[in-house]
């Protein structure tokens, strides 16, 4: 009896109309690609993209050197030294992480007491290069500013999960 | 001896014995912020509480003395609530700022805030805030955290014996600090740091430097001064931090000097990272073959008599035992550690702490002959102090020399040999003293011994020694203390004139005339080297200093944090250090530069490695057979009786904070110069 059943299915050439059907369906479905640099997907307000080391609103530095960050960081991949600034304080002369080693794991957000070091939600910085992946404090205060307005809001629209 | 039940383990402890010290003999731990083993008992923190049976109330396990058939309970219900509440309260105040805290990671209160603190606070008032004071160049002070538990104003009171630290005020207004504002002049106040059980007290030439986990841990022996302290040196790639001490109960306890534990900055700047040549009268870089080149087209052919060496203060044992087989193989036997030409030497009983610093702690009495104590080794010192403070005022000591303030009570007998004379001839009423202690002792310093009649000199403290029964059975109270950390160690083995050698002096007279040609100076900066500028000086160390620039050929040496070492402290102790972290440059270990040199000059010497020098240390002097413990010497004749000058002793070290040249380029050391040495201060004015 299955015999029959299968030469009959396909001599009428059943898969094929299912497939075409299946097709013709998602036809009229709506699209499920997007136009990448043109067009974007949704981010959770916790995705951990490129870093960045955020600023006070008056313009202070929010990092205080604490080198949480660098003790947790299962790859190793932040470098911080410190130093007493003019006033007495504490801040670092050199805070650099290895893009290379990070592993985007999101500790040293986790760890810094004053949401200074944060992972935004910049994913496209690929370089050319190896060494512009060495980003050094400079770089990493500049993420911060030009990303400022979206960390704050991230970590607002996180904070009531925390 | 008191025995009592703690958690149902039975224990005995010595009579006088706390409740805390019974704990920890039944292997509990006890948190405490106040009670430390070397100072007085306060009994103000708390933490410390435990259960007592029959006690209404949790006690002070600090302050309570154990008696006889105490049942104690350390984990009970009751002692976990007592601990959470004293906790909670001394978090009250205490600022919650350990990511900015230089003692965060290293913090008493923050471990045991994990064991006893809660996850939030209960207290919405607000905190309070206390001024910082004013420490001086090397305690930084952050008062708002400190949880007054007094342990640095009686370290300060009790070990330092400077007394400056106090606490003002009452209940939450109390303040710790100095009672005027006046910095603390002790050269102990680092070790103020290591106590302070929070962040109130952080070192600032450390400050926000790095965290401690970041830290390799290394065991060494300082060389600052003679009197060995143990430390431990932390670095961090490639870099030393800071020196910490390590617990010696025979010498350094658990303190250190400052010079010890702060003139590593020193070693950042004016080093030797290269082998130079003087061409043209001007110092040119070389490599190592150019420079052993140098060397050897002026040594090769030259009579062994026209070369001579001299040992600095700060070198190893294997340097010295390398360069003194060297010379022995270029003919020579004028070489010397002796830099200040003192009149040591001889048997080794004349030139040894033959009591040992521990022994300190038995003796009664004290006669000090030409030592500033409290500036050539503030670590003695504070052992005196300790011994004064447990015999209560009983212990009498006796200084002839300069005047200084040891920090405990002293007879100022004389400045010179006429009142070691008048001991010895039992005219001065300090003979009375002497004569009748059990254990009576005499330090003799460098002051009293690098001058022209240091034989005589030594000769008449013998005869001290001798006539008030300082050296009777076991007890040896004869002491000589130095100030170079290399010098036992040099004498040990045999670093001094061989047959028709010349000494120190000898050897700078010499050169000034032209006698010697080649001087190597082995680390040596404190001669006067303006007697060297005929001579063809090879100078091998690693700190540019007055050596450096008046030679002809430089090779850099590694610094003591860089190289694995024996030295032999005051006593004749024999300690090793290990390295901590690589030589800076093409700078070598002092010992393979010998070698390679020697190597250079076709005199091979037959070591390949540290542990054949180390033989060949064993061959020269059974010091170095046994380590870390001093070897009784045998008391037999020294000195030359003869005429004393009538002037007084001077102590070699005019500034405590710069006496090497590690400390001469550290700028701790110069802050600490300025603002604690009268001299330095007027000077600046002027």
């Amino acid at each position: 009896m299955s015999f029959i059943d299968r030469t009959a299915r396909s001599f009428l050439l059943a898969e094929l109309v299912s497939g075409m059907a299946l097709t013709l369906k998602y036809m009229f479905k709506p699209k499920v690609t997007i136009n990448y640099p043109y067009e974007k997907g949704p981010l959770s307000p916790r995705f951990r993209g490129e870093h960045a080391l955020r600023r006070y609103p008056n313009g202070e530095e929010r990092c205080i050197a604490c080198k949480l960050c660098e003790a947790i960081c299962p790859a190793q991949a932040i470098t911080i030294e410190v130093e007493p600034r003019d006033d007495g304080s504490r801040r670092t002369t050199r805070y650099d992480i290895d893009m290379t080693k990070c592993i985007y794991c999101g500790f040293c957000e986790e760890a810094c007491p004053v949401d200074a070091i944060v992972e935004g939600p910049n994913f496209e910085f690929a370089t050319e290069n190896r060494e512009e992946l060495f980003y050094d404090k400079d770089k990493l205060l500049a993420n911060g500013e030009r990303w400022e307005a979206e960390l704050a809001a991230r970590l607002e629209a996180d904070a009531p999960y925390r | 001896m008191p025995k009592l039940t703690v958690d149902g383990i039975e224990v005995e402890v010595e009579a006088g014995a706390t409740v805390l010290q019974a704990c920890e003999e039944a292997g509990k731990e006890i948190p405490r912020f106040c009670y430390h083993e070397r100072l007085s008992i306060a009994g103000n923190c708390r933490m410390c509480l435990v259960e007592m049976e029959r006690a209404p109330k949790p006690v002070a396990s600090c302050a309570m003395p154990a008696a006889d058939g105490m049942v104690i309970k350390t984990d009970s219900d009751l002692v976990k609530k007592a601990r959470n509440g004293v906790m909670e309260f001394l978090l009250i105040n205490h600022p919650l700022d350990c990511p900015i805290c230089d003692q965060g990671g290293e913090c008493d209160l923050q471990d045991q805030a994990m064991a006893y603190g809660f996850d939030s606070s209960r207290y919405a008032e607000k905190k309070r805030a206390v001024k910082d004071k004013e420490l001086g160049p090397i305690v930084k002070t952050i008062m708002t955290r400190c949880i007054h538990c007094t342990r640095c104003v009686r370290f300060s009171e009790e070990v330092a014996g400077v007394g400056t630290m106090g606490a003002v005020y009452r209940g939450e207004d109390t303040e710790v600090g100095p009672y005027i504002e006046a910095s603390i002049n002790s050269e102990l106040s680092g070790n103020l740091v290591d106590l302070c059980p929070v962040g109130a007290l952080t070192s600032k030439p450390y400050a926000f430097t790095a965290r401690p986990w970041e830290l390799k841990k290394t065991d060494s022996v300082d060389v600052m001064d003679a009197v060995g302290s143990n430390i431990r040196i932390d670095a961090r790639t490639g870099e030393v931090l800071r020196v910490l001490p390590r617990t010696n109960e025979d010498i350094n306890e658990e303190w250190i000097s400052d010079k010890t534990r702060y003139a590593i900055d020193g070693l950042k700047r004016q080093r030797l990272d290269r082998p130079y040549v003087r061409k043209d009268g001007k110092l040119q870089p070389a490599s190592w073959d150019e420079a052993f080149a140098a060397i050897k087209a002026k040594v090769s052919g030259l009579d062994g008599k026209k070369i001579a060496a001299l040992a600095g203060d700060t070198v190893d044992c294997e340097s010295m035992t390398a360069l003194k087989d060297l010379m022995g193989k270029l003919g020579s036997a004028n070489l010397d550690c002796r830099q200040d030409g003192s009149k040591i030497g001889g048997p080794r009983a004349s030139y040894i702490f033959n009591s040992t610093i521990a022994g300190i702690d038995e003796a009664d009495a004290c006669l000090i002959v030409g030592a500033n104590v409290r500036a050539e080794a503030p670590i003695i010192n504070s052992r005196l102090r300790k011994r004064w403070r447990s015999t209560a005022g009983d212990f009498k000591v006796g200084i002839i020399g300069e005047k200084w303030d040891p920090t405990y009570k002293n007879d100022y007998l004389g400045a010179g040999p006429d009142t070691l004379q008048e001991i010895l001839d039992g005219k001065n009423d300090f003979a009375k003293v002497l004569k009748a202690a059990e254990k009576p002792m005499i330090i003799v310093g460098m002051g009293a011994l690098n001058r022209e009649d240091g034989d005589a000199v030594l000769a008449a403290t013998r005869a001290i020694a001798d006539k008030y029964g300082m050296v009777a059975g076991e007890w040896n109270g004869f002491n000589v203390l130095h100030t170079a950390a290399s010098r036992v160690g040099g004498l040990d083995l045999g670093f001094v004139p061989g047959e028709g050698g010349l000494a120190t002096n000898d050897i700078l007279d010499g050169a000034a005339k032209g006698d010697i040609e080649v001087v190597y100076l082995l680390g040596a900066d404190e001669v006067d080297m303006s007697k060297l500028e005929k001579a063809f000086v090879i100078y091998q160390g690693a700190m540019g200093d007055a050596g450096a620039q008046a030679a002809d050929v430089i090779l850099p040496g590694a610094a003591y944090t860089e190289k694995n070492g024996t030295y032999v402290n005051t006593e004749g102790r024999a300690q090793q250090g290990w390295r901590a972290i690589f030589p800076v440059g093409d700078a070598r270990e002092d010992w393979a530069i010998v070698r390679a040199l020697s190597g250079a000059l076709d005199l091979t010497l037959p070591y390949n490695n540290i542990d054949a020098v180390r033989e060949r240390m064993v061959e020269l002097s059974p010091t170095f057979a046994s380590l870390n413990v001093p070897t009784k010497a045998e008391w037999t004749d020294f000195g030359k009786a003869g005429d004393m000058k009538s002037d007084g002793f001077t102590s070699p070290v005019r500034n405590f904070y710069m006496t090497d040249p590690i400390s001469r380029a550290s700028v701790t050391m110069a802050k600490c110069t300025e603002a604690f040495v009268k001299d330095a201060a007027a000077e600046k004015v002027a």
